[in-house]
């Protein structure tokens, strides 16, 4: 094949070994029947699918989610005002809630800058739903149904935060000092550096407790310091915990689900206390959603929602080792 | 040359703690909601020592100037090993802790990978096989020449090996660096 001129001075898409699909045409085929199998879930659930904004004035507070900035103009030569490619539609999808829209789903494309290896890439489908006057658990319980009616998966355990850490790392999550916490961690990894409580909470479940775990695992009652957006509510002991959860397929992180928050006041102050912990970490700020915390002052529905991966669940039902192995072209051939 | 250690490949040598070390499994980890990280398992090219270590995915390493090379072993000098490389017949005088284990495998003319950091070399790498001649052995069992069994051998570098009992002394024998096992007799030249 000859190129013409056009192509002059971009020479970054003539790596022509990089045409082809990272994905085989059969892989391609069952994705495809996987997503029409989710959407045939939630018809006959009558809940709606959305398909709100990927590109919004606003950008998730989380300090450790890099949202992707994009330039945009009202024409050319115009100044240009900041977008963000959003990293969820969670946002968004709330304000349909509060606007009376019942209940939702959304798989769309969603983008995390810097996030690359065996089982993340920048741009990935993201399935997220939200059920009125359900809890989490009750939202575990739907988890299971749609993992077992578009998979071969089922029987799923449940376990709580403190019960994983007891039962794999023999830590008393509710006893144990932020220095027993770190030793622990350096027991089986080095690392440099000091972290926070929640810091190493995170190294410990990411690097010692997820490796080990075998099968399907919902872990829910995660520490109240790592609610992000769910309600706050006291487990059976009368502590203080996330009504959060998170399903784990054979070590893969796949999903994470809360008891939505629906307090203005405390979305509010999660966002500032947010923007805080960027400026000590030297993060860039980022606008926050008044729209979302407007919509929950007019007043979302009690509701649970959950983000699925949607190419992590391909992985995991067909047995790929590597992300870009279910994507039509990852992001070294986009 | 500096990397984050987002960058890090597998096989990529970086400075750690100021020795050169191989990259050997690299695997991102990110929670949906937490920090990024880069766990590598990593070998100390100095120490030889393999061990794990997380890196802050924006952390900086800086690259470290290993090269590997071809060259050809002539004679030990004192506690000094010395190499040659073929194309340039430049020379390089080898420390024993380098040699390591490889000392016994090292035979006048064998050709080895010497690995060079900073033009200083740091690994002695034999080939997968050498030929070496049995110096002492008990002798050989006439007619015993398929039944399993083996016995002590030692080589004309010193290495010692289990052989097959029919092995005699002054034999030329084909062995396994990487296991230090016997594999066939070989013919001579």
């Amino acid at each position: 094949m000859k190129y013409g001129p056009f192509l002059l001075g971009r020479t970054n898409i003539l790596n022509i070994d990089l045409w082809q699909p990272s994905a085989t045409i059969e892989t391609l085929r069952k994705r495809g029947q996987l997503l029409a199998d989710i959407r045939v879930f939630f018809a006959l659930r009558d809940v709606l699918e959305v398909d709100v904004p990927v590109l919004s004035q606003a950008a998730v507070s989380d300090p450790f989610i890099d949202a992707m900035r994009v330039e945009y103009r009202h024409f050319v030569e115009d100044i240009s005002s900041d977008f963000f490619l959003q990293s969820s539609p969670e946002y968004a999808m709330k304000r349909l809630l509060a606007a009376g829209s019942g209940c939702i789903y959304q798989m769309s494309k969603v983008f995390r800058n810097g996030e690359i290896g065996r089982k993340h890439n920048p741009e990935f489908t993201m399935l997220e739903w939200y059920r009125l006057d359900f809890d989490e658990h009750q939202l575990m319980d739907e988890v299971a149904h749609l993992i077992a009616s578009v998979t071969a998966i089922t029987g799923i355990q449940k376990l709580s935060y403190k019960a994983v850490f007891k039962h794999y790392l023999d830590l008393d999550i509710n006893c144990a000092s932020d220095e027993l916490l770190a030793q622990t961690m350096r027991k089986h990894i080095e690392v440099i550096g000091d972290y926070d409580r929640d810091g190493w909470l995170n190294l410990l479940m990411s690097h010692c407790i997820e490796p080990q775990l075998k099968g399907a695992v919902f872990i829910y009652d995660y520490p109240a310091s790592q609610a992000a957006l769910a309600k706050v509510k006291q487990d059976c002991e009368g502590i203080a915990v996330a009504a959060r959860f998170e399903l784990f397929i054979d070590g893969v992180e796949l999903a994470n689900g809360y008891h939505e928050l629906t307090d203005s006041y405390e979305q509010l102050r999660r966002f500032e206390a947010d923007q805080q912990q960027r400026a000590q970490l030297n993060l860039p700020q980022r606008p926050i959603d008044m729209r979302l915390v407007e919509a929950l002052s007019q007043g979302m529905p009690n509701c649970a929602g959950v983000a699925l991966g949607v190419d992590r669940l391909l992985m995991i039902a067909l047995k790929k080792e590597h992300i870009k192995e279910v994507l039509p072209f990852d992001i070294e051939r986009a | 040359m500096s990397y984050s250690a987002n960058q890090l490949k597998n096989g990529l040598k970086v400075m750690v703690d100021g020795d050169p070390c191989s990259m050997q499994q690299v695997e991102f980890v990110k929670p949906g909601k937490g920090q990024a990280f880069t766990r590598v398992k990593m070998r100390n090219l100095l120490t030889g020592r393999v061990w794990e270590r997380t890196f802050k995915s924006n952390e900086s390493l800086e690259g470290a100037d290993v090269v590997e090379c071809d060259m050809e072993y002539l004679y030990k000098d004192g506690d000094m090993y010395n190499f040659m490389v073929p194309v340039t017949y430049e020379q390089y005088a080898v420390e024993e802790s380098a040699v390591g284990d490889s000392a016994k495998w090292l035979k006048d003319n064998t050709t080895c990978i010497i690995t060079l950091w900073n033009d200083r070399a740091i690994v002695v790498t034999p080939p997968n096989f050498v030929e070496l001649e049995v110096t002492e052995t008990d002798p050989g069992l006439k007619g015993d020449t398929a039944q399993g069994g083996s016995k002590p051998a030692t080589l004309s570098t010193g290495a010692l090996v289990r052989v097959p009992l029919f092995i005699e002394e002054g034999e030329l024998l084909r062995i396994d660096t990487r296991t230090g096992e016997y594999v066939s007799r070989a013919s001579k030249a």
